[in-house]
């Protein structure tokens, strides 16, 4: 679908997060680490809506707060202390995640503010031990230039990073969180909504994400950094998606979401001369009898944990339930995700994608009879408990409801395909009440001129100096520069003592092939770079395997550069294994050598490379070769 | 100057600039300094901030302090609005379930946050209460008194008699059962107190408070509050109990006998520990089960006696290596009745005290001794000090640690102005203080209860 998106009036604003490389949490002395092991410590919460001044509770929390749902934490002692456990009041704030927010907002040339208030931001899903996250503003109003444009920096702040949920118990009732990543200091930077195309949107997020890496103290690695989206058209709604993990996933984001919104106006325009919401009634009948002798696996599965099938008519809907709004996802798929988040089912059918999954046609017939659905009429059933399929099929004609008078105004989540799936209900005004257990702390003029001085080298000046001293030439310092390891390229080369510009083009040319071979190259951390090019300055890889040993760590999590090197039979051959190699290629290549003499040299300097590339150097290679060609 | 501050916590340069420009807390103010300028909420300041600072909330939610200068200029651009709040409907008072009261002494069991300036409002009448927990309506009829308004730390021998004097009303009312919100610091020695002025109880007392203040999602006060109405209003027992976490989880309430119980923990919810005593019931899912089959029953037809004095001419003296012993006979000079030593180990204190000591029991002080090791019962015949000690007439209190100790004391000498008397009543077993064994209890058991709740 081609989009003229100044045309429509989109507009997009960003939140970029990214998790700060502290040495500890951002009010507590823990190490910010994730744990995969089982769990040491277990325990079972529940959060309660607190009413405002006004007596106002946020429907989603109360809805879940109602329906008895509780929480599980998991933790161990290494990441996790009575703080988390929220069993203990937070300590003083970290003032090196302060710094290193501070010094990214003034390279934003935001105004850091002159005492800062940590703030609670309620927040009740089960994240947040406390129900709610802590967060504070660090610097306001900064302004950076992206290509021609200037992007307003509403603010820069600092906040804790959230538990993650690891699943559901006792058909989700009981939602199961890690604390390990709860505490971890986030930078959070918000664009103004100014961003007007998809494209634009990506551009605007690296270039944040170029500054945040370039303060050099910030993790590095998928999940480190996430970004959120607020999305509107006119008409549309404003729509806040949560979570895109990837940059340059962003666009594709954005486009989905234009596209979804524009489909849901046009099915909206078309229902509004069909139907009018009220003759969505919640009259859910139950049609357990209908598929006694079911084929369905699903449904089968529930019958047999003695669940029961209900089905809820949708008048005039037949036939809307299949429209695409975004790739692979149709209005049915909205249906079934608020299905999913109020009434805690796997998911839900609906007679526009009948007869499938082993339901048949005279289950399809039999079930319409019951819920007393004619031919312009759709169906949806699931199966599940009583009280599940009940909320369930009243959160689905909500949403029927909300598709004839246009698009609702919700928080999304993103998903690793770039759509979006509904999250919940869009929180009311900003919920933020002062953190009273935490003194307000100040930026000193003498703070802001230490982060000042410390501030890293405009990219102008580092490029004319990695000429200068490193060598390299003019497009290699500039690519360095611009690359995501641009904090790292010196500690490679002074480490190693591999030659710059070798470190350069693996940093830049040859991680980019990497990527664009769809490699995930973020996922190796900096690290294995390092021991990486260690191993190449002592010999023990040679620099032709980099690329290959960078491969196979990328796939392989947690296993060391020396793993990779035996794994891929990458040992450096011996003085005798490669004299072996050499006088074999001589030997096989007998005729030639004969008729070429001293010109066969390259082509046999080929052939062996062929075989012991990555395991030899050429220049020994070449050494060799010479020595038994006397 | 003077640093003083007004209701909004404003104090020094900060004050007289908002009264200059005649801006108060809730009040939409622009702030405009050399560099910069920001528009937001007046917001109240911590009377422990300083003098420099104007507290504003930006729209954005965010509260953040601009430094005021000699050049910072304030202009008040909006006047704040008013909140207005409604109470929720009273829900319907079921008529067959038991009549329970609840007297706040101070902390928030309950409260409401203004999210515009931040200032938390506790709520205790019964339509707040039931509008922040509505469980509440399907347990007890509920009726509610303020008695108090006092952090805990500021409760004193006096206050334990007005609650207990309240608490025998609200009994010859007719109450099925008495829940008492109290601040936790020293909810342990008001419960010790309760159960000594109030003796031969018809109906359950239960003291109840919060590790996590009632403002936040995560707060323990609403579960230990469903759990202490439901004890009080159905519990076959009838004494004075504190009703908390068992453990970190909002599983279980348990209830712990007013004289064994003691505060362990400075933060963490399961904080309230029975010491040498195992805990007398728990509540858990509506259900409630007791631990031990030695309690005093609920019987609405006993007759309760009320002993509610207390005197504070009592003194804890607490045995450390280096105790000056002058610290003894500077107690008896400024008139004190009743010593309680808190001896090591066993029950021991230095030779070198032994003087004093023989001293103020010579002027009619009565000296009693509990061991600082909390855990465990006091015996003074097993070493020389000990017997000296018992010798010279100090009275050893068994297995009651030093703050119920203590408490008794006072209340012993709250009954008699004779010494004699005072002690008979300190040995006897008035209120479960004393228990014949001492079982193998674990101790200080922290963090395996994490572990393994569920
Ligand atoms: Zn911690």
């Amino acid at each position: 679908m081609q989009i003229d998106y100044a045309k429509i009036g989109l507009k997009v604003g960003l939140e970029i997060h990214q998790q700060l490389a502290t040495a500890a949490k951002l009010f507590c002395n823990c190490k910010p680490d994730l744990f995969k092991e089982n769990p040491e410590i277990v325990f079972l919460r529940r959060l309660r809506p607190t009413q405002s001044e006004l007596g106002q509770i946020d429907p989603a929390a109360y809805f879940e707060f109602q329906k008895g749902v509780r929480i599980r934490y998991e933790a161990n002692r290494e990441t996790s202390c009575l703080v988390e456990m929220d069993e203990e009041p937070p300590h003083p704030l970290n003032m090196e995640a302060v710094e290193t927010v501070l010094m990214a907002a003034l390279m934003m040339n935001a105004e850091p503010v002159d005492e800062v208030h940590v703030m609670r931001k309620t927040v009740i899903d089960g994240s947040n031990t406390t129900g709610f996250q802590r967060t504070c503003v660090i610097a306001l109003n900064g302004c950076i230039k992206v290509g021609d444009k200037a992007i307003p920096i509403q603010h820069a702040s600092l906040e804790e990073d959230a538990a993650r949920k690891t699943g559901d118990e006792d058909n989700g009732k009981i939602i199961r969180y890690r604390i390990d990543r709860l505490g971890i200091p986030l930078i959070e930077v918000a664009t103004a909504p100014v961003i007007y195309s998809p494209q634009e949107a990506q551009e605007v997020a690296f270039a944040i994400g170029k500054i945040l890496r370039d303060t050099g103290r910030v993790m590095r690695g998928l999940g480190t950094i996430r970004q959120d989206l607020n999305v509107s058209i006119p008409n549309g709604a404003l729509v806040e998606i949560k979570g895109v993990q990837e940059l340059a996933l962003i666009s594709r984001v954005v486009e989905y979401e234009v596209q979804r919104q524009l489909n849901l106006l046009r099915i909206s325009n078309e229902l509004k001369n069909k139907v009018e919401p009220s003759c969505l009634t919640e009259e859910i009948v139950d049609v357990t009898h209908v598929f006694k002798q079911t084929k369905c696996k699903v449904i089968q599965k529930a019958l047999e944990k003695r669940h029961c099938v209900k089905a809820v008519k949708l008048t005039g809907f037949a036939g809307f339930l299949k429209c695409e709004l975004m790739p692979n996802f149709r209005l049915g798929t909205e249906l079934a995700d608020r299905a999913r988040f109020w009434g805690r089912v796997g998911g839900i059918f609906h007679t526009d994608e009948m007869p499938a999954y082993g339901v048949t046609a005279e289950e399809v017939e039999a079930l319409k009879k019951a819920a007393n659905a004619n031919e312009d009429d759709a169906v949806v059933f699931v199966a599940d408990t009583a009280e599940n399929t009940i909320d369930a099929l009243k959160a689905a004609v909500e949403r029927a409801r909300e598709a004839i008078s246009g698009v609702p105004a919700e928080t999304r989540a993103a998903n690793a395909d770039g759509t979006t799936r509904y999250m919940r209900p869009r929180p009311g005004a900003a919920r933020m009440y002062p953190e009273t257990d935490i003194p307000p702390s100040l930026i000193t003029p003498d703070l802001i001129e230490k982060v000042r001085l410390s501030l890293p080298e405009p990219a102008e000046k580092k490029r004319e100096r990695l000429i200068r001293e490193y060598g390299l030439n003019d497009k290699l310092a500039k690519q360095t520069v611009d690359s995501e390891y641009n904090t790292l390229f010196e500690t490679l080369v002074q480490e190693s003592r591999v030659p710059a510009t070798v470190v350069a083009v693996f940093l830049t040319e040859t991680l980019k092939a990497l990527k664009r071979d769809g490699l995930p190259v973020e996922q190796v951390p900096e690290k294995q770079l390092q021991d990486l090019f260690k191993a190449i300055g002592t010999g023990e890889v040679a620099k032709e395997a980099a690329a290959e040993v960078f491969t196979w760590l990328s796939t392989h999590e947690c296993k060391s550069v020396q793993d990779a090197v035996a794994e891929l039979g990458l040992k450096m051959l011996s003085d005798a294994e490669l004299t072996m190699a050499v006088d074999r290629v001589i030997a096989a290549n007998k005729q030639t050598i004969d008729k070429l003499g001293k010109n066969a040299f390259g082509m046999l300097m080929g052939l062996v490379m062929r075989e012991v590339r990555g395991k030899a150097a050429p220049d020994r290679v070449s050494g060799l070769l010479k020595e038994r060609l006397k | 100057m003077s640093a003083k501050a007004d209701s909004s916590g404003y104090k020094g340069e900060a004050l007289n600039v908002l009264k200059k420009a005649g801006c108060a807390v809730g009040d939409v103010i622009r702030v405009t300094t050399r560099e910069k300028s920001y528009e937001g909420i007046l917001i109240p300041r911590s009377e422990t901030g300083d003098t420099t600072h104007v507290v504003i909330k930006l729209k954005s939610g965010y509260n953040i302090g601009v430094h005021i200068t000699p050049d910072t200029k304030i202009e008040k651009v909006g006047k704040g609005a008013k909140p207005t709040f409604a109470s929720p409907a009273l829900p319907e008072q079921k008529p067959d379930l038991p009549r329970v009261v609840i007297m706040s002494t101070g902390g928030t069991i309950a409260s409401r946050v203004d999210y515009r300036t931040g200032a938390v409002r506790s709520a205790l009448s019964a339509s707040d209460l039931y509008g922040v927990v509505p469980e509440l309506s399907d347990i007890a009829r509920v009726d509610t008194q303020i008695l108090l308004s006092l952090y805990s730390e500021n409760i004193t021998p006096q206050h334990w008699s007005q609650i207990a004097q309240a608490t025998a009303q609200h009994i010859a009312e007719g109450v099925n059962g008495v829940v008492i919100a109290h601040g936790t610091d020293t909810m342990a020695y008001t419960a010790a107190a309760l159960s000594f002025a109030l003796q031969n109880l018809p109906v359950p007392v239960i003291l109840v408070g919060a590790q996590r203040s009632s403002d936040r999602p995560s707060s323990d006060a609403a579960t230990n509050l469903i759990g202490a109405v439901q004890a009080a209003g159905r519990a076959p027992f009838a004494e004075v109990v504190i009703a908390m976490h068992e453990t970190v989880s909002d599983t279980a309430i348990v209830l712990n006998r007013g004289t064994k119980v003691r505060k362990c923990h400075t933060s963490r919810r399961d904080t309230f520990k029975s010491v040498n005593a195992t805990p007398i019931g728990r509540v858990n899912n509506q259900e409630i089960t007791m631990l031990t089959s030695d309690y005093a029953k609920r019987d609405p037809a006993k007759k309760l006696v009320l002993k509610p004095a207390f005197s504070d001419k009592v003194a804890l003296v607490k045995f450390h290596p280096g105790l000056n012993p002058e610290v003894i006979s500077w107690h008896v000079e400024k008139g004190c009745r009743g010593i309680l030593l808190e001896g090591s180990g066993l029950g021991h204190v230095s030779k070198y005290c032994f003087g004093t000591i023989e001293d103020a029991i010579e002027k009619g002080v009565v000296v009693a001794l509990a061991s600082q090791c909390i855990w465990g019962r006091v015996n003074m015949h097993v070493y020389d000090t000990g017997r000296d000690l018992l010798a010279r007439g100090v009275i050893p209190m068994e297995d009651v640690f030093p703050e119920t100790a203590l408490v008794k004391l006072m209340w012993a000498l709250g009954q008699t102005s004779d010494a004699e008397e005072a002690k008979r009543l300190l040995k006897t077993n008035v209120a479960g203080e004393f228990s014949p064994r001492t079982l193998p209890e674990t101790i200080g058991n922290e963090g395996g209860d994490a572990a393994n709740a569920n």
